[in-house]
């Protein structure tokens, strides 16, 4: 247990928050990979995703799709994209967006698809244009599954931005590598710490969004109060 | 492709490290979700404990999982047991909410009437609810067990085997050939295990073909036009 104590005054001693190589910066560095491949994630599968949904038709290239994407090893696409594209930015933030694609994609396309067939249909009915239907009705519904997807992308990448140090690039893993280099197993913990608290903050805080999304007022009823059942039953 | 054909033995033996990695975890995080899913499935309070705690196992990134172990455990870091172990946690935490789940999808009045048959908890649970459960079962667990393969190769970072051996040795020899030859046997080691435990499910509940089968002609002798309109 010495060593997480020992990774643990690390992290509490402000001394190691400030400077370009400090965690506060280590920190940002990780937060603006990760929200820089969620970003393009959302812009390639968001899109995609919602015709798709829309047309109701392409269950198994999504399925499919989704399945083949997610069995890509992103260890393995990263060192490979490096090799092939040199150090930098782009490779690994690429590889983090093939990461987010799968389950943004599958969550928009279940959340379009799986809107009440019933509602749809009265859009239409009531003259909405395909266009209307899908931006007015399918997408505002499909918002919760949507976000949900969102935030699956959003754990896997700030997970997996961690790997990015591999590969020379800063955020938390750099405290993994650096300290498995030297093996200053403390060191390893710092990181490994922080990581696990920043998705677990992230996450909780998307959680919330995806709570405030559902459409409706079902969230806001909550068990009435004594007063209001009086007031109901005057 | 030439390195994985030339160094095909080296790919088969990682492979077997790989599949020995990534399925003992999936079988010991059954052997611990079926029974603890099945007991908890009824009181709602030990359910949700359980939902936060293994949401918050499973908000763990795996290599912080994989470097804190040996200090929790005592293990060296370069023992294959911490990925194990790591892996064992992350499946339980997606199977262990994958069973009540599974469980709720069995339809409440085939439950009563085994209960109403007289059959005991155990054997209603062993012989009715979890063979109707597989459907649902079986594509979580096929899910994991895409998850653990993709996984596994994280642990060469540390240092343990399997495929991922081949893109840590690829990148430090700068040599894309063979992580080409590692994305390959990954990809096709999880879809090739994928359609495995697809085929294994539907063997096991051949009832969820026959239904569909059976259904088409009693529909369409009851009521000719809306079987006629759905046909054309």
């Amino acid at each position: 247990m010495n060593i997480f104590g020992g990774a643990w005054e690390y992290i509490v001693d402000p001394g190691n928050w400030s400077g370009s190589t400090g965690i506060g910066a280590r920190i940002l560095e990780h937060l603006w990979y990760s929200f820089l491949a969620v970003a393009l994630s959302a812009v390639v599968a968001v899109p995609i995703g919602l015709i798709i949904g829309h047309l109701r038709k392409g269950d198994v290239v999504v399925v499919g799709l989704v399945n083949a994407l997610r069995s890509l090893p992103t260890l393995g696409l990263l060192t490979f994209l490096v090799l092939l594209l040199g150090l930098g930015l782009i490779p690994p933030i690429l590889a983090l967006v093939i990461l987010g694609i799968p389950p943004v994609l599958a969550g928009t396309y279940a959340g379009v698809a799986n809107v009440d067939r019933t509602v749809v249909d009265a859009a239409r009915a009531m003259g909405m244009t395909e266009w209307q239907v899908l931006t007015r009705v399918e997408a505002p519904n499909a918002l919760p599954l949507m976000l949900g997807g969102l935030r699956n992308a959003t754990l896997q990448i700030i997970a997996t931005a961690t790997v990015a140090a591999y590969v020379n690039l800063g955020g938390l893993g750099r405290y993994i590598f650096d300290g498995l280099a030297l093996r200053q197993y403390d060191r390893v913990l710092v990181g490994a710490l922080l990581v696990t608290i920043l998705a677990l903050v992230v996450d909780g805080l998307l959680a919330l969004a995806v709570w405030a999304s559902v459409p409706g007022t079902g969230r806001l009823r909550r068990n009435p109060s004594a007063e209001q059942i009086a007031e109901r039953a005057s | 492709m030439r390195w994985l054909i030339d160094n095909f033995s080296v790919v088969v033996d990682l492979t077997k490290t790989h599949l020995y990695l990534a399925l003992v975890p999936l079988l010991i995080g059954l052997l611990i979700a079926v029974p603890v899913g099945t007991a908890i499935r009824g009181a709602s309070w030990l359910r949700k404990i359980t939902l936060i705690v293994a949401g918050i196992a499973f908000t763990i990134p795996s290599l912080a999982l994989f470097v804190t172990i040996p200090s929790v455990v005592g293990l060296q870091i370069l023992d294959p047991l911490n990925v194990v172990i790591a892996l064992t946690i992350y499946s339980t935490a997606l199977l262990i909410r994958a069973v009540p789940e599974a469980l709720d999808s069995v339809p409440a009045d085939v439950v009563d009437s085994a209960t109403a048959m007289g059959f005991t908890r155990l054997r209603r649970a062993l012989t009715v609810e979890l063979p109707l459960a597989l459907p649902v079962l079986v594509a979580n667990v096929r899910v994991v067990a895409v998850t653990n393969i993709s996984l596994v190769s994280v642990g060469s970072l540390i240092g343990i085997g399997g495929l991922g051996t081949l893109f840590t040795q690829g990148y430090q020899r700068d040599y894309p050939d063979q992580i080409l030859a590692g994305i390959i046997a990954i990809v096709v080691l999880a879809l090739a295990f994928d359609l495995l435990l697809f085929l294994v499910g539907r063997a096991l509940t051949p009832w969820t073909r026959q239904q569909k089968v059976r259904r088409t002609p009693l529909v369409a002798g009851q009521s000719a036009a809306p079987a006629a309109g759905e046909a054309s």
